[in-house]
């Protein structure tokens, strides 16, 4: 046997933590173009024929899958593959399939498509949760029975039986969906950056990353072993036995640490002098925040609600949307849950709403944009948070406000909400915190007026950095000026948080920044109260918190807000650290 | 023709695999059998576990189960039966 030889291949390190194991090639049967699923056939027997092999076929496959789900995943994962078994047998889904192929002369492939549509939508049209979940298990058998017509030689992510780190050009959240969690120890992936939905989903879940690692990713065949390092973006193919022990140590290193860290999820973040700041998470759905409080986050300070909008494929209806907000709210037991209404366009995309391409997206029709002139959308959206605030605390927050005129218009239309559920005869919180992001430098630049008006600010620094120094952070030739420490940023923050505190408000942070513990000086120093990040990171932040003195990271911001540089910045930052 | 009306006992209704326990019961009979929700114009096919999970029968919804054909009788009671019994869920 020959030794293949050890190959490095370099990504973007979106989520920390060094992982071994085997690579899972995630190829996934994708149906080729929307007109093929307007296919007519002269021959209705043959494909009559067809369907029939491929439904025999999907049952052979789905009775070893149950076989090995009984061993390996337990009972309950196995019941939903013999559910899927039944449907393949059910009267409703595969006579209907043979109907559309002998009365209408279409297409095996059509008349799989149609029928899996017509059912899927009958769950999705319900009011039970449970049961609109269904719908993904109806389009699951749709997929395995459309691979086996086509003979695709694909897998699934429902198939994955073993600890596994998945391999593969992209997910979307159709695909992780029924992806079991636990059984993934990393992605890495042919495309998607920082804010994609993989990056997000493997932050929210402490799930190690590596992205954007290009036609590199052709290279790695299904089983192979890989080593991970999302910190430091690295992949290591085939490694041989000195890599492994080096990354074994790190690993368990990390794992010292993490045990180490984990007091600080009961603790408080207070600074020895005694000034104590909220730690909150950030989330995109509300299963992450299940566990939360046990990580140490105090609140929610961002819930992206736009997850929820992006995983189905029509608009979420109001009960939907109050269902999902409810259970973050209970979720949470009791503790405040920011939640931002929807934040789309730029970067994220609803086929739905059929919005044209623009040329610069992250300038345009997007976020609370859209959402003022679409009012019908963002009016749902209020009265679902509204209805689900008798659960628990809840409080909006509007994104991308540039000016005060689209602050204003925002609440009105939550008082619109408010008015309309009164009179309807609703029961909700009697008072909502309303708030505002700042991540437009306008609306920094004008704190002092928004700040009569708004409860809070929730500063968002991932585009707060991307609109003042005007630089794409996608864009890997000027990548390196993206830095929240660069002096302009800074002083905008100190101009929010100060505006907020001289007409008694509150200022949070839902961007990277406040996840970094070399930046919790300067932002205790600015008097930040509430820090909102990913659920990862919190322990670590509060540990840094609690070492430090507020009345010297005062003294540190004083000196900072002098110098010129970000390097010069982030040296200071590192040296009153270390000290 | 022969029914019987019915209340959901178990806690989840008709979710997947109370449906699946049902359908395949149903199966077993030569009878044409239809389950429909009280107070409402919509039915099921007994035999099918789709047609049955898209009632959305929550627990204490009442049913009528009604069959026709040779074993009608012994049909709808079995499956009267069943629901009663809660599917053996606690």
């Amino acid at each position: 046997m020959t030794q293949t030889a050890e190959k490095h291949i370099q990504g973007l390190g979106v989520s920390e933590g060094v992982r071994i194991g085997k690579a899972f090639v995630y190829s996934p049967f994708r149906l080729s173009s929307e007109t093929d699923m307007e296919k007519k056939t002269d021959h209705p027997e043959q494909e009559l024929e067809r369907l029939q092999t491929a439904k025999e076929r999907c049952i052979a496959e789905l009775d070893a899958l149950i076989i090995r789900a009984q061993e390996t995943l337990g009972e309950e994962k196995a019941a939903i593959l013999k559910g899927q078994v039944s449907f393949l047998n059910d009267p409703s889904f595969y006579p209907p399939m043979q109907k559309l192929i002998q009365n209408d002369s279409w297409s095996a492939e059509t008349a799989i498509h149609r029928t899996v549509n017509q059912v899927a939508g009958l769950f999705e049209s319900m009011a039970n949760e449970y049961m609109r979940e269904r719908a993904a298990d109806v389009r699951d058998v749709g997929s395995r029975l459309m691979a086996q017509l086509v003979s695709h030689q694909g897998n699934r992510l429902s198939d994955i039986n073993e600890q596994v780190i998945i391999v593969a050009d992209d997910l979307s959240p159709s695909d992780t969906v029924q992806l079991d969690k636990q059984l993934v120890l990393g992605f890495v992936t042919r495309i998607g950056g920082k804010t994609s939905h993989t990056a997000i989903l493997a932050n929210s879940l402490g799930i190690a990353a590596v992205l954007g690692i290009g036609d590199a990713l052709d290279q790695i065949a299904h089983g192979n072993e890989l080593v991970l390092d999302g910190s430091t973006g690295e992949v290591i193919m085939n490694p041989d036995q000195a890599t492994i022990d080096v990354y074994l140590e790190k690993l368990q290193a990390e794992e010292a640490e993490r045990e180490r860290l984990l007091v600080y999820a009961d603790r408080a973040a207070v600074t020895t002098d005694g000034f104590t700041v909220e730690i909150a998470a950030n989330i995109g759905t509300p299963e992450e925040a299940e566990g939360l409080p046990g990580k140490g986050a105090e609140a929610v300070g961002l819930y992206r609600t736009e997850f929820l909008f992006m995983s189905q494929l029509e608009m979420p209806s109001e009960q939907t949307q109050y269902e999902a907000y409810r259970k973050t709210a209970e979720a949470m037991s009791g503790r405040p849950v920011i939640i931002r209404t929807l934040d789309i366009g730029g970067d994220k995309e609803l086929p739905y709403l059929d919005l044209p391409e623009e040329m610069n997206p992250f300038l345009g029709y997007r976020a609370i944009r859209l959402c003022l002139d679409r009012r019908e959308l963002l009016l749902t959206q209020l009265r679902a948070i509204l209805r689900a605030s008798a659960h628990g605390p809840l409080k909006i927050m509007f994104p991308m406000i540039s000016g005060l005129e689209e602050w204003r218009q925002a609440k009105g239309m939550y008082e619109e909400a408010r008015k309309q559920l009164t009179d309807e005869g609703v029961s909700m919180a009697d008072k909502i915190e309303l708030g505002i992001m700042i991540e437009i430098p306008s609306a920094a630049l004008m704190a002092d007026r928004f700040a009569k008006e708004v409860d809070f600010f929730s500063i968002g620094t991932n585009d707060l950095v991307q609109y003042t120094v005007a630089v794409d952070r996608m864009n890997e030739k000027v990548s390196y000026l993206y830095d929240y420490f660069h002096p302009a940023v800074i002083q905008l923050i100190k101009q929010v948080i100060d505006a907020s505190n001289r007409h008694g408000k509150w200022t949070g942070m839902c961007g990277s920044m406040a996840g970094d513990p070399l930046a919790a000086p300067l932002l205790l120093g600015l008097g930040l109260h509430e820090w909102s990040m990913s659920p990862t990171a919190i322990q670590k932040v509060k540990q840094t918190i609690t070492t430090l003195d507020r009345s010297a990271c005062i003294a540190l911001t004083g000196q900072i807000l002098e110098l010129d540089t970000p390097a010069e910045i982030r040296q200071a930052l590192a040296d009153f650290l270390n000290e | 023709m022969y029914s019987k009306e019915v209340t959901i006992a178990n806690d989840s209704g008709f979710h997947i695999r109370p449906a699946q326990l049902f359908s395949e019961k149903a199966a077993t009979f030569k009878a044409t059998i239809l389950v429909k929700p009280n107070g409402t114009t919509v039915e099921a096919d007994a035999k099918s576990i789709l047609g049955l999970m898209t009632l959305g029968l929550e627990k204490g919804a009442v049913i009528t189960i009604q069959a026709e054909g040779s074993d009608e009788e012994q049909a709808v009671t079995e499956l009267a039966e069943l629901v009663a019994s809660g599917f053996g869920e606690a």
